[in-house]
Order: C-alpha cells, then sequence, then structure tokens
C-alpha cells in the first residue's frame, strides 16, 4: 500500500509539471495528502468490485489498478489514454477495473455507483461473494440532492453499496464550517439510519479495515455504509487556485500528518522497514513513472475524424 | 387485426421484452403495487417481481441516477418519470452523465437505458405537467428521441428502443393513452429512425408526431372534403434519428411543407426541420415552410387559455390555406 501511494504521489507530481509546462489541457484537480484514503479503501476491495470517484479522483483510480500509461497518456490527450483521449483528467473510465468513472460534477458519481451496487445485488447469488460498489466523493458533495436521494434508497433497498467520503475541510474553495451545519458529515447518513463512522483518513490501516469490515458486511446483504474519512488536501483546489482561504502555516501543519509520510514512518519504526528498503520503492516508483512518461510521450494524437466514434451521430 | 389501446400496446412492448431479456429492470415512481399512474405497468409487478419492477421513492435525480450506474454494469433500466416536466429535476442524470458516458469514455462503456415519461397538454394540468421537451433531447448529442403517435408504434418502437445500445428517451403523450388502433401479435418491431407515411396526397406536406399527428390528419380530412386540397401527411415518429429522406422524397412531389408541433415553436424541431429542408432540398419549395407550433408561453389550466396556446387542427388547416393561397 505504502508503494501504490508513492505511485499516486509522483503521478500527479508529474501531472502538475506537465501541467506547468503547458502540456495538459483544462483543469488539473490533484489529490496530493488524500493517497491515504484512496489506497488503503481500494486495497480493501476486489478488482471486479465497482468504483466512481470525482475528478479528484486519480489516486483512486490508481489504488483500484489503472493503467498507469493509459492514464498518463489520458492527461496528454492521446489516442492511447484510458478513454482515447476524449475524457482527459475527469472522466477516466475502467470496466475492467470496475471504474465507473471519475465525474466532473460533484456528487454525480454516487448514484451512479448505487446503480451499480444495484446491479451487484440483482446479481448477487447468496454465497457471500457478491460485488459491491463504493463510491468516493468529498465534504463538499453532500450539499447535493442526489446525495440524500441515493442514501434514502441505497439504505431503504440494503444495497451493497460503500459511501466513502473524503473530508478535507473544503469544498472547492468554501471551508466545512461555511457549508454544512452539522459537526461531522457523518451524522447526515445517521439520519437516514445508516450505519456511519468518522476516522482518519490519513491513517490508511484504518481505512483499509473499515472499507474491509464495510465491504463484508456489504457481501453479506447487510447494506450501505457510510464512512467519513478526514484527510487534507496539500495543493489548491486546482493548480492555479490562489489559495486565499487557508494559511501557509495550516498547510505546513498538513504536511506533517500526510499519509506517506505517517506510513513510512509507522513501517520505519514499528516494523523495522530499513531506508535501503524504502529507497528501492521509490526507484521502483521512477522506473513505473519514466515507463509511462516514455509511452505518453510516443503515443499518437487522436485524429478528428474519431470524434465520430464510440458514439451514435 | 385486434385492436388495443396505446396503454395496452406499451405494456405488451414491455412485457414481452423483460420475458424475452431478463436485464431489463422497470424503475420509477409507483409502477409497482399502483400498476403507474396512467396504467401502463400494470399487472407487472406480480409477473416479473419486486426485483424487476422497482417502486421508487420520489427522487428523479436518484433513481435516474442510478440506472446510469445500472446500465454500465450490464443492466438495462427502463426508468419512468411520471411526468415529463420532472425531467428537469434530473437533467444531470440524462445530459451530462447518460447521454455521455459513452463517448466521454472513449467507448469504454455503454448505457442501454430507455427513459419512458409522458408529456403534453390537453387536460388543464398546468403549466409545470403538460410540456414537451423533445426539442431540448433532440438538441443534445448521444441520445435517441422517439415519439409514437398510434398503438402499434407504441408497441414497435418500444421493442426496438429496447434493444439499443444508446441511451433512448422513449415519449409518450397523455392523451394518446386511451386511443386505440390494430396492433400485431408478437415480434413486432419498427425501426428506428423511419418516418411513416399516414396519409398519400399531391398538394403539400404535413410533417407531425407523436399526438399531433392525429390533428394534422384531422387537419387534412377538413382540407380535402371543404377545400380540395390534398395533404400528404408524415409521421417523423422519431426526431433523433430524423428521417430527412421520407420528407423530401414527398416534398418532391407537393413541393410546399407545413411542419406541427405541440410544443413550443422556437428552437423547435419544425425549425430543425425547416433548415434542413432548406440545406437539402431549397430548390423543391414553391413556397416558404409553415409551422404551427405551441406559442412561446407557458401552458395554462384554464380550457380555453390552454387551447390558445396549444396548436389545434384548425390552426394547421389555417396554415395550409395560407401556404397555398
Amino acid at each position: 500500500m505504502y508503494e501504490r501511494m508513492c505511485l499516486c504521489r509522483a503521478f500527479e507530481e508529474t501531472c502538475i509539471q506537465f501541467y506547468m509546462e503547458k502540456m495538459i489541457r483544462g483543469s488539473l484537480h490533484p489529490s496530493i495528502g488524500q493517497e491515504g484514503t484512496a489506497v488503503g479503501a481500494c486495497f480493501a476491495l476486489r478488482q471486479d468490485d465497482y468504483m466512481t470517484c470525482t475528478y479528484r479522483g486519480h489516486s483512486a483510480c490508481i489504488a483500484k489498478g489503472i493503467d498507469i500509461n493509459a492514464a498518463l497518456a489520458e492527461m496528454l490527450n492521446k489516442r492511447t489514454g484510458v478513454s482515447k483521449g476524449k475524457g482527459g483528467s475527469m472522466h477516466w473510465t475502467d470496466p475492467t477495473i470496475g471504474l465507473l468513472g471519475e465525474n466532473a460534477i460533484v456528487g454525480a458519481g454516487v448514484p451512479i455507483a448505487a446503480g451499480g451496487a444495484f446491479s451487484a445485488q440483482l446479481d448477487d447469488k447468496g454465497d457471500g461473494n457478491g460485488r459491491v460498489a463504493l463510491t468516493f466523493f468529498g465534504d463538499g458533495a453532500v450539499n447535493q440532492g442526489v446525495f440524500h436521494e441515493t442514501l434514502n434508497m441505497a439504505q431503504l433497498w440494503k444495497l451493497p453499496l460503500i459511501l466513502l467520503c473524503e473530508n478535507n475541510l473544503y469544498a472547492e474553495m468554501t471551508l466545512l464550517k461555511d457549508s454544512n451545519p452539522l459537526n461531522t458529515v457523518a451524522d447526515r447518513a445517521k439520519g437516514y439510519n445508516m450505519r456511519a463512522v468518522t476516522i482518519d483518513g490519513n491513517d490508511i490501516e484504518a481505512v483499509y479495515n473499515i472499507v474491509s469490515e464495510a465491504a463484508a458486511r456489504a457481501r453479506a446483504g447487510e447494506g450501505p455504509t457510510f464512512i467519513e474519512a478526514m484527510t487534507y488536501r496539500l495543493t489548491g483546489h486546482m493548480i492555479g487556485d490562489s489559495e486565499t482561504y487557508r494559511t501557509k502555516e495550516e498547510v505546513a501543519e498538513a504536511r506533517k500528518r500526510e499519509p506517506i509520510v505517517r506510513t513510512r514512518e509507522l513501517l520505519a519504526t514499528q516494523h523495522g522497514v530499513k531506508d535501503a528498503e524504502f529507497d528501492a520503492i521509490s526507484a521502483r516508483v521512477k522506473t513505473q513513472i519514466d515507463a509511462a512518461i516514455k509511452f505518453a510521450k510516443d503515443s499518437p494524437e487522436p485524429q478528428p475524424s474519431e470524434v465520430f466514434e464510440d458514439v451514435w451521430a | 387485426m385486434r385492436e388495443l389501446t396505446y396503454t395496452q400496446a406499451l405494456r405488451e412492448a414491455l412485457t414481452e421484452e423483460m420475458e424475452r431479456d431478463t436485464n431489463i429492470i422497470l424503475m420509477g415512481e409507483d409502477i409497482g403495487s399502483y400498476g403507474g399512474v396512467f396504467r401502463v405497468t400494470e399487472g407487472l409487478l406480480a409477473k416479473f417481481g419486486p426485483r424487476r419492477v422497482k417502486d421508487t421513492p420520489i427522487s428523479e435525480a436518484g433513481f435516474v441516477g442510478m440506472a446510469v450506474g445500472m446500465a454500465m454494469t450490464g443492466k438495462r433500466p427502463v426508468p419512468e418519470l411520471m411526468f415529463m416536466d420532472f425531467a428537469l429535476v434530473c437533467a444531470d442524470q440524462i445530459w451530462n452523465q447518460a447521454a455521455k458516458m459513452r463517448s466521454m469514455s472513449g467507448g469504454r462503456v455503454k448505457v442501454p437505458l430507455v427513459l419512458r415519461a409522458q408529456q403534453g397538454g390537453g387536460r388543464g394540468n398546468g403549466a409545470q405537467h403538460s410540456q414537451s421537451f423533445e426539442a431540448m433531447f433532440t438538441h443534445m448529442p448521444g441520445m435517441k428521441v422517439v415519439l409514437p403517435s398510434t398503438p402499434a408504434d407504441a408497441k414497435g418502437l418500444l421493442k426496438s428502443a429496447l434493444r439499443q445500445d444508446d441511451p433512448v428517451m422513449f415519449i409518450e403523450h397523455k392523451l394518446l393513452y386511451n386511443t386505440r388502433g390494430e396492433v400485431p401479435d408478437g415480434e413486432h418491431l419498427v425501426p428506428l429512425g423511419k418516418a411513416d407515411v399516414k396519409r398519400a396526397g399531391t398538394d403539400l406536406t404535413i410533417v407531425a408526431y407523436s399526438r399531433q399527428l392525429l390533428l394534422a390528419l384531422e387537419a387534412a380530412e377538413v382540407l380535402q372534403k371543404e377545400h380540395n386540397i390534398s395533404a400528404e401527411v408524415i409521421d417523423l415518429r422519431s426526431t433523433v434519428p430524423m428521417d430527412m429522406d421520407t420528407i423530401i422524397t414527398s416534398l418532391k412531389k407537393t413541393h410546399r411543407l407545413l411542419v406541427t408541433h405541440e410544443s413550443h415553436a422556437s428552437c423547435g424541431v419544425g425549425a430543425e426541420i425547416a433548415m434542413r429542408v432548406m440545406e437539402q432540398a431549397f430548390d423543391e419549395l414553391d413556397a416558404p415552410i409553415a409551422r404551427v407550433a405551441g406559442l412561446d408561453l407557458p401552458i395554462h389550466s384554464a380550457k380555453a387559455l390552454e387551447e390558445t396556446v396549444l396548436p389545434q387542427a384548425g390552426a394547421i388547416v389555417a396554415g395550409a390555406l395560407k401556404l397555398l393561397k
């Protein structure tokens, strides 16, 4: 899990560099600092479990197992990209790993994941081995209507759904306390009689354990679980965000609690992992990223005629 | 041939297709134990069970969003909006999600979803239960838009819609449910995108669809009997795909075109047909194209007000006479 977090981080740092070099079109919304929730959650799922995430979903997709060559090619809008260059940063979709899409509309992935959960429930043979669906969303999404509608139906129908709120304290540029009268997001789920817990989302073991438990409950037919994972994004909402809504001190303080630093400390102090092993991980990640960069840069651009493909026209 | 109502024809299409394809799942408000407010799904809960006929809370955005996720994961959901006006409640799920998902993902997923809804005025339901939205769906790429006008087409087009791999807006009309007509037994498929010449004529071509088709036929009868004018009446059947070939073939005979629809005139399907005729067959026109459509005003409850806004058969007759003057 530690290595996968490092891969997520290195991938997004590469994207930021490419964005600054104007090689990436559109907006870029990094999930740097939130890798703990992404990796901890996805490692607790099977590859065939369904997942939706948001435009801040690159770490979640990499955690679920997306091919990073195709992912980086998508960032550069190449034909070999995950979505053939059509989706860009905010629409990675790959059914082979259960990924039902990032989504550029806040909250929209929540009912789509519930639809995956409904399909899973219909396909369930009752052997406790059915699929589950997990949806990542932010603390901003809990103020959208579809969020509430989906929680209501998911609990009503006991759907095998895991609702994972990555609470990074900011809905785009607005503070949580300025958009939500409750102390915790999880309290909203309790209003639907749904099991809800709040955890430290930068504690990767805690994330892995709670999602494992939620998935087991869902597979056993016991219905949805709401998880509020407290985390923090270390970059702005998007690259170019002036970040006037928070202080540099606050961000510096958060860097001390970020998941990669914490997990490395944990591995070094509790599990005796040596520096040489961390160096080896870094080297492996660099090899993967270098290969992805070469693949993406060498890949062809889409041809204009491709607008007529993959669509009814 | 036996006769069925439009409602019965729709129910027969759903029943036959659900028997053929176990991935078809119906979902919507009051469609199960109540049988749907227009009775289309009556008896289907008993026949197919609660897993395949799902009563939902009043959450259009939520359940249409779920239908998108189901369609992406191997099911063929058929969400029903009780009134088309509620499509605006789930506009994101229709336009940003269902219609774009296949293309936006580079073809990684498909969204075989049929969204059923009924639209139109004529019952005094007022401004939030009487609207017609086919022009908006026609404007947005990624979906097919189907509007049957007869019981036979209701069955044949719905069965075809349930075999598409792209989302289909299947638009019924509240005043058509009790209309009767001959409907073929069993496998009756009407291809999407093939207009139907309902009445042959030589003096002008009238293009209509949905309930307006019935008014166009009524007008054609009046034109023949009272004015000795021979109108050819075409049922467009779907606005996406739009069968321009049938319209232009007719125009080559009549050289005059009148388009009529219940929905608002501005930026409507009539405007689109007129522009396509301009682009593809301008030389065939002996007169400017005429349009008889809803006024660009809300549709009010009082009969006199509603009938002023919605185009009646008399307006089609008047439009035709002016065109032929």
